[in-house]
């Protein structure tokens, strides 16, 4: 594996930062001459196909691609030179949509969501909603990379927000090799300040959840496994304690798939999820109870097809325009990176989505 | 035909052996299941045998496999290469023990 990449492949110019380009990918070569059925195909064998919307129940807000970090894997292709961020008047339309939605989580994600300049009003206004869980996808190391941020575990506390964080392994070598130089140690630090507020202790309502992803071209390992796994080692060795983990598989899409492509594991790589496919996650993959916000203010049936530019299939196709009535029901838009969320125990934002 | 004995895209059809006898494919496989299933050994501890024991049979294929269940299972590269040297010893091991042998003929055969 090569140096960690500081610059998005945007940034770089690359082909790759070209969401038809990679539709493109997804859909040639082994999909194209029918070595490995597509998504549609094997959905359809099961009757599955067409892929339908439940009644929404989590709302998925991306408040901007800008990131402190430029992790190897990254479907969004964040980091620190990606401007795309969430203005205040797309905040206050969202924030409109909450006071009637009848979804009961709110989960916002980036890119770093606390890069956003309005994070804490956003956080602060949609608080006094009230809404039953209120998840920030925090990348740890934000908390202790500047100043400003430290008391960011208080902030989290006072508006009982869930805090779900990325942690691709125990050790400081596969953490670093995935994420860059320094981001263990600052991570340890950020989950013991957490920890010192209460989150992720056994029994208390302040939840600390952990996100592993694989490091590299392989499929995760069973979620309770992991998490045995993580919670031996964190408690062992740094005295940290969490909730849960949640074993997410990294989908085909920006920089992964740029690394796939790479380092020449793309086939087998998509070979493993086509193999692993399990009809039993299509019933409960997450596109079909989730709804992504783009940082512009676009709806999306998940984050993938967020960054893969596929709009909702609906009459409602921007926050200014919610009717949650005629988004239930829709039929979501797939592809092959969909085969990421199918495969094994499935994979989705929380986790495995079956028993 | 391939120019070369092994094909790593070869592992992807292991399972098409079942298509020439259906009945004994089927045994091996329920059986090869069977014995990766968590018992009195973890799943964890199999799969780090498997993969010093795929080394220690030469079997390219089962390096494959086993390494990347091993990363699957979060597995370090460190226990990885203990587990090897594990198989390498008794590999080594069942070599030298065998100069026993050579040295009870030497000492039969010379006066």
């Amino acid at each position: 594996m090569g140096k960690l990449k500081t610059q998005s492949l945007q940034k770089r110019d690359s082909d790759l930062a070209n969401s038809n380009r990679q539709l493109e990918i997804l859909s040639n070569g082994i999909f194209a001459d029918g070595e490995l059925p597509t998504f549609k195909t094997k959905i359809s064998e099961t009757n599955q196909f067409p892929l339908k919307a439940k009644k929404l129940e989590i709302l998925q807000i991306n408040v901007g691609y800008m990131c402190n970090q430029v992790c190897e894997h990254c479907h969004v292709d964040a980091g620190p030179d990606r401007k795309e961020i969430m203005t205040r008047e797309t905040m206050q339309q969202i924030l409109d949509v909450i006071k009637t939605t009848g979804a009961h989580t709110l989960d916002l994600t980036g890119g770093a969501p606390e890069m956003n300049p309005n994070f804490r009003w956003f956080v602060e206004e949609a608080s006094k909603i009230g809404i039953s869980d209120f998840i920030v996808r925090s990348n740890l190391t934000i908390i202790r990379a500047n100043k400003k941020h430290y008391d960011l575990p208080d902030f989290f506390k006072k508006h009982n927000i869930h805090v779900v964080s990325s942690m691709p392994h125990w050790t400081r070598g596969k953490t670093d090799k995935q994420r860059g130089e320094g981001v263990f140690d600052m991570s340890i630090t950020a989950l013991q300040e957490l920890n010192k507020r209460g989150y992720g202790m056994p029994d208390s309502g302040l939840k600390l959840d952990l996100v592993y992803n694989p490091n590299g071209a392989y499929l995760p390992g069973d979620q309770v496994t992991m998490e045995k796994d993580f919670k031996k080692a964190l408690l062992e060795d740094f005295d940290i304690q969490f909730h849960n983990l949640f074993a997410i598989t990294n989908l085909p899409i920006a920089r992964f798939l740029d690394y796939l492509i790479a380092s020449e594991n793309y086939e087998d790589y998509m070979y493993s999820l086509v193999e692993a496919y399990n009809p039993a996650a299509v019933e409960n993959v997450m596109c079909t109870n989730t709804l992504s916000v783009s940082w512009d203010g676009y709806l999306f049936d998940c984050d993938f097809n967020q960054m893969l530019a596929l709009p909702v299939n609906s009459k409602s196709k921007h926050i200014s325009e919610y009717k949650e009535e005629l988004l239930e029901g829709r039929n979501i838009v797939i592809s092959q990176h969909c085969y990421g969320c199918t495969a094994g125990a499935g994979s989705s934002c929380q986790g495995v989505v079956t028993d | 035909m391939s120019k070369t004995y092994y094909d790593p895209a070869d592992l992807r059809k292991f399972g098409k052996i079942s298509e020439w006898n259906q009945e004994l494919g089927d045994k091996f496989f329920d059986y090869y299941g069977k014995v990766f299933e968590e018992g009195a050994l973890t799943a964890r501890e199999k799969s780090l045998i498997a993969l010093a024991v795929a080394h220690t049979e030469q079997c390219p294929y089962c390096i494959d496999a086993y390494t990347k269940d091993g990363l699957q299972r979060g597995i370090t590269k460190e226990e990885m290469m203990e587990a090897l040297h594990v198989g390498a010893a008794i590999k080594s091991g069942a070599t030298l023990v065998h100069g026993v042998q050579m040295m009870n003929k030497v000492n039969k055969l010379e006066m």
